[in-house]
């Protein structure tokens, strides 16, 4: 009896257990340099610095610890609950807020036999917990008893649910080119260098999905959620200490996760951009996790890049472009794509 | 029994939530527990594999309508006593729905077709099976026209929502994107040259 139990129901729950510990922890650990790299290198394109007391490594990389000594601060010092906010709600807004960012990592193949859940209908397991992100921000906001945070929050809600529309149909593209809603199965489709990967041919839909994937993280510019100079810091303004940094942690974490899906659905996700082009021996040839990670980097760096470069968006214009430019541009693009297919143009499966 | 104990797990979280979706006083409440009681059916539904229900249950329900739910909700700021004083006026309506709704389940129970004796626990499906195809694969072939028809009339309740809602004010300020957009910097910049003068 116990043994039966301990092996139908321990075993799959403490294995799951551990494949959510080591992705929340290497989420968390990218989070933390993704920090460093991003202050750094806005300090670059200003003709500063950047974080340069905290630590180095063998002299080099001044300042690289910078993010966890700041974690260190955020931990030790006071969580204000505000009077008259909602307590229950106040405190798991930012829990609310981090879990569907970490959750949705499940579903993502890192690599061509990593993958913690191959799923199926792995696409729309990743719909379905990106739409849930919303929720942290707008019980933020309203458990905080102030209208900054409650604007903020009215913002952002709004703001994420119209590109999330643009979104959906820039990924329907995807499952059109890839016919299949398997993350994995979206890689493979995708076999043959650079120019085989769905950016060639779906040119439209990967700039609205880029573009709406700055929107959905509600960073520069699309950042009216936090719009320092109209409502102070939106929908976390009244939040300090940890539960601040956990709010941090989930804007990062999902734009990592951001970065990660339009590799993965654009960019040929782990495969290398010169397979087909060399011979399959080079190791440059070879599909592998580092392609991945060069890809994710390479899309955080044009989140920073885009930060450092544009002023921050107008709020109707926001909603003009959601609405007006980017939806009508991925429902041509779909028909278009339809056309292509039926005629049998570019890489479509018959 | 993974499976047993999981179900039995979330049916009693999507009871509780339910539950309190109509005894908590505070609206908000409320609507929270109702996604919460969504989150979880979508979860005992991925427990009979039928993944694109569920997924699609979070997408719509959880992701879209109750975020507009609570927008509105939080918007109204419902006076919390004023909700308490309709209670007992309008408590036979709300046991009248109750009765009628046991009345319909009772009726499914006892029917041949749906009731308790009327098949076995459904076999699980073999692996490689994706419920998202299949169901893809009807809705384009045997059900094509009735997919269209609700595609159609989705389609005419968003123009008929847009219509109603749509009033044209006067007087309104309408920003011009393209007129924006167009404005050369001779349009507005005037740059006036005047010799320097004396102070006098």
């Amino acid at each position: 009896m116990l043994q039966s139990f301990l092996e139908v129901l321990l075993l799959p729950v403490v294995q799951s257990m551990i494949w959510i510990l080591v992705v929340a922890v290497s989420v968390i650990l990218s989070v933390a340099f993704a920090v460093y790299w991003e202050r750094k290198l806005i300090g670059w394109m200003q003709l500063r610095k950047g974080p340069n007391r905290v630590g180095s490594i063998f002299g080099f990389w001044p300042g690289v610890f910078q993010a966890f000594a700041d974690v260190l601060k955020l931990l030790i010092k006071e969580v204000i609950v505000p009077a008259r906010a909602n307590k229950v709600l106040f405190g798991i807004a930012p829990i609310i807020a981090l879990v569907p960012a970490l959750a949705t990592w499940a579903v993502v193949p890192l690599s061509p036999d990593l993958v913690i859940s191959d799923i199926d209908a792995g696409l729309l397991y990743v719909l379905a917990l990106t739409s849930m992100g919303v929720y942290g921000v707008i019980i933020a906001g309203w458990a905080a008893n102030s209208k900054y945070a409650f604007l903020g929050a009215m913002r952002s809600a709004a703001q994420i649910v119209a590109y999330e529309i643009a979104m959906g149909f820039a990924l329907v593209g995807v499952l059109m080119a890839a016919g299949s809603l398997n993350l994995g199965e979206i890689v493979r489709a995708q076999q043959g260098g650079a120019l085989a990967w769905n950016w060639f041919w779906l040119l439209p839909l990967t700039i609205v999905y880029i573009i709406s994937g700055v929107a959905e993280t509600n960073r520069a510019p699309f950042d009216v959620a936090e719009g320092e100079s109209e409502i102070v810091a939106g929908f976390h303004v009244e939040y300090s200490g940890i539960a601040f940094a956990l709010f941090f942690l989930a804007e990062y974490a999902n734009m990592l996760l951001i970065s990660a899906l339009t590799a993965v659905f654009f960019f040929g996700g782990w495969l290398s951009p010169f397979d087909g082009y060399l011979s399959p021996d080079n190791i440059l040839a070879k599909p592998g996790f580092p392609w991945l990670g060069l890809k994710i980097s390479l899309f955080m760096f044009l989140y920073f890049w885009l930060r450092a470069t544009f002023p921050r968006y107008r709020y109707d214009q926001i909603m003009r472009l959601g609405w007006k430019v980017l939806i009508p541009v991925t429902l041509v693009w779909i028909a278009v794509e339809g056309v292509m297919a039926w005629f049998g143009v570019g890489p479509w499966r018959a | 029994m993974f499976v047993m104990i999981l179900f039995y797990a979330f049916s009693a979280v999507l009871i509780a939530a339910a539950l309190a979706v109509i005894t908590t006083r505070n609206p908000v409440y409320s609507a929270l527990c109702l996604v919460l009681a969504f989150f979880t059916s979508a979860a005992i539904w991925l427990l009979i594999e039928v993944e694109f229900l569920a997924l699609v249950l979070v997408l719509v329900y959880v992701g879209a309508v109750m975020v507009l739910f609570l927008f509105v909700v939080m918007m109204l700021d419902v006076e919390v006593e004023q909700a308490r004083g309709g209670f007992t006026r309008y408590a036979w309506l709300g046991w009248l729905t109750a009765l009628v709704v046991i009345l319909e389940l009772v009726g499914v129970y006892a029917s041949h077709r749906f009731g308790a004796d009327a098949g076995a626990v459904p076999a699980p499906t073999p692996e490689g099976y994706s419920n998202t195809h299949e169901l893809g694969t009807l809705l384009y072939t045997d059900y094509v026209y009735a997919f269209e028809l609700a595609a159609v009339l989705l389609l005419v309740a968003i123009v008929a929502a847009i219509a109603l809602t749509m009033r044209k004010r006067a007087g309104l300020k309408v920003q011009d994107i393209a007129k924006q957009v167009a404005v050369r910097r001779e349009d507005r910049v005037r740059l006036v040259k005047m010799d320097a003068e004396k102070r006098g």
